[in-house]
């Protein structure tokens, strides 16, 4: 993995502004999604983490530079950018309630024009409460099932970026766990650049090999993840545990 | 007895084409929210276009493929320059909108084509009664036509890449985006099939009733009655209710209120399910945030 991160970045952000109507949100961030690694975007709520990834996904409208694989793609439409292949877990999961399991994943793979049914297959080896609860309306399942489910339906689109919006969100421990020990097995064998935004720093720096801090739409600190993690001033100072 | 069942049979028949529109309300309704009071027009709009075309001397069903083309098309195109633009807009204005256009189908098609009842041909030919007097050829025909036709719409939606596109655009337009779909365009596509389906509907019913401006009024009630007992949310409910209201109508018509008085069971029904049970037969609850 060392060598993968000496590639050109697959994400790159400069001056990020974004925001709703008169309401500015992201206030002029700079970070970058090295090639097959996982970036964390730790911050409070209301910091700018959910906007940022709204942001990159085209879903509000932004100055500054995006840069995917080298290319602007502010002015792209939401659709045109997942089918470069950006999978976005999404806040609130996005579940397609009315909608089966198995049909929730296969809207997923809807930009694809190879066969699908092996990528099924094989996400939900990851997932095997999924597979139980194929042919189930999806508005069923238990908040961490839909939380499965989205990851799921986002590693259909074969993300060469997969953005994670707080995977932990309203899910017991328990589950924030499995859910984790499962975005592991993911990061090792699906080889995708994340960018995970969390709230739950502690948790989130133990998958992210680098880490920016967000407060109120600016980056205020960044560097490897386990820097981070050691340092106890930092850790108490900004992300309270 | 016989009697009975005659109306029955009858009823099926017609309700198969409130069935068609009434499907067509709630794939509008699924994925807009709102109900196309012009869908009713439209689909007259799109017969008087069949009539046309079989006054050039054009074969029916060439003139029944033209005329889908025709409505699938007009379907789309409104979607694109009228709706699209009202995405956003307060509830008023798509009802505004949705009332316009169906004062304008009304009128310039009485325009274009005048008031005056028209014949419309059957393809099944008149012939005799059949099935001891059960069915008119006209009938068994148009049920045979538009079973089909639901049947093919279910299994679109159900079978194909596109029909759970479609639905899932309509179910969940954010999320749809981030999986890919054009939205928009799965909208149009769906108004364009809505349109195509009213005008089948409007085809069939045409040769019972004639051709005039006015010829879908009842039906449009009739078929927003089955929708709302079916449940508004609910493509298969459409169905249903549908065909239950083309027996109730008949049933109603024949034994109860009498047939000046049948277009009343559909607004009774429509009061008796928003009152009892607004979710209807098989339709889910509706909560929205205010």
């Amino acid at each position: 993995m060392a060598d993968t991160i000496t590639e050109k970045p697959i994400l790159e952000v400069r001056g990020l502004h974004a925001g709703y109507g008169q309401v500015k949100v992201l206030h002029g961030m700079d970070f970058v999604v090295n090639t097959g690694g996982v970036t964390a975007l730790l911050g409070a709520n209301g910091a700018g983490k959910t906007t940022t990834l709204r942001a990159i996904s085209g879903m509000v409208r932004t100055t500054g530079d995006i840069l995917y694989d080298g290319e602007r793609i502010n002015a792209l439409s939401t659709e045109a950018i997942a089918a470069m292949r950006v999978g976005h877990v999404p806040d609130g999961r996005g579940t397609f309630m009315e909608l089966t399991v198995e049909e929730n994943l296969k809207l997923g793979g809807y930009t694809r024009r190879d066969d699908t049914a092996a990528d099924l297959e094989r996400i939900c080896t990851y997932f095997p409460k999924l597979k139980q609860r194929f042919r189930q309306q999806a508005g069923t399942l238990s908040g961490g099932e839909q939380q499965m489910l989205a990851i799921g339906r986002a590693l259909m689109i074969k993300p060469r970026l997969l953005l994670l919006d707080e995977p932990s969100f309203g899910l017991a421990p328990l589950i924030v766990r499995e859910i984790f020990e499962i975005m592991r097995q993911i990061i090792i064998s699906e080889r995708t650049s994340i960018l995970l935004v969390e709230q739950n720093a502690s948790l989130a720096l133990t998958i992210a090999d680098m880490a920016y801090l967000l407060e109120t739409g600016r980056i205020v600190m960044s560097g490897p993840a386990d820097e981070i993690r050691r340092d106890e001033s930092l850790r108490r100072s900004y992300l309270g545990y | 007895m016989e009697g009975v069942l005659h109306q029955i049979v009858s009823g099926i028949a017609t309700g198969g084409i409130y069935a068609s529109i009434a499907l067509a309300l709630v794939m509008i309704f699924l994925a807009t929210h709102h109900i196309n009071f012009a869908q009713g027009e439209m689909a007259m709009f799109s017969t008087y276009i069949a009539l046309t075309l079989l006054q050039l001397g054009l074969p029916y069903w060439a003139a029944f493929l033209a005329t889908l083309v025709f409505s699938f098309v007009m379907g789309v195109i409104l979607q694109r320059i009228l709706l699209e633009p009202l995405a956003n807009a307060p509830v008023l204005a798509s009802v505004g909108a949705f009332l316009g256009l169906l004062l304008i189908f009304n009128n310039v098609a009485g325009w274009l084509f005048s008031y005056t009842l028209k014949p419309f041909p059957s393809p099944f030919g008149v012939g005799d009664p059949m099935f001891g007097g059960m069915f008119s050829r006209h009938e068994l025909g148009s049920t045979v036509v538009t079973m089909a036709v639901l049947l093919s719409v279910w299994a679109f939606f159900r079978f194909t890449r596109l029909g759970l596109a479609m639905r899932g655009a309509a179910y969940n337009p954010v999320s749809s985006r981030l999986v890919g779909v054009p939205v928009g365009r799965m909208l149009a596509l769906g108004w364009g099939l809505a349109a195509g389906i009213g005008a089948i509907a409007g085809m069939m019913v045409a040769p019972v009733v004639f051709l005039d401006p006015n010829m879908m009024g009842g039906v449009l009630l009739y078929a927003f009655a089955g929708a709302l007992l079916g449940g508004i949310t609910s493509p298969l409910g459409a169905v249903v209710g549908g065909v239950m209201m083309g027996v109730i109508e008949n049933l109603a018509g024949a034994y109860v209120v009498g047939t000046e008085l049948k277009l009343t069971t559909a607004l009774v029904i429509i009061v008796l399910v928003l009152v009892v049970k607004p979710s209807g037969l098989f339709g889910k609850a509706l909560a929205s945030r205010v």
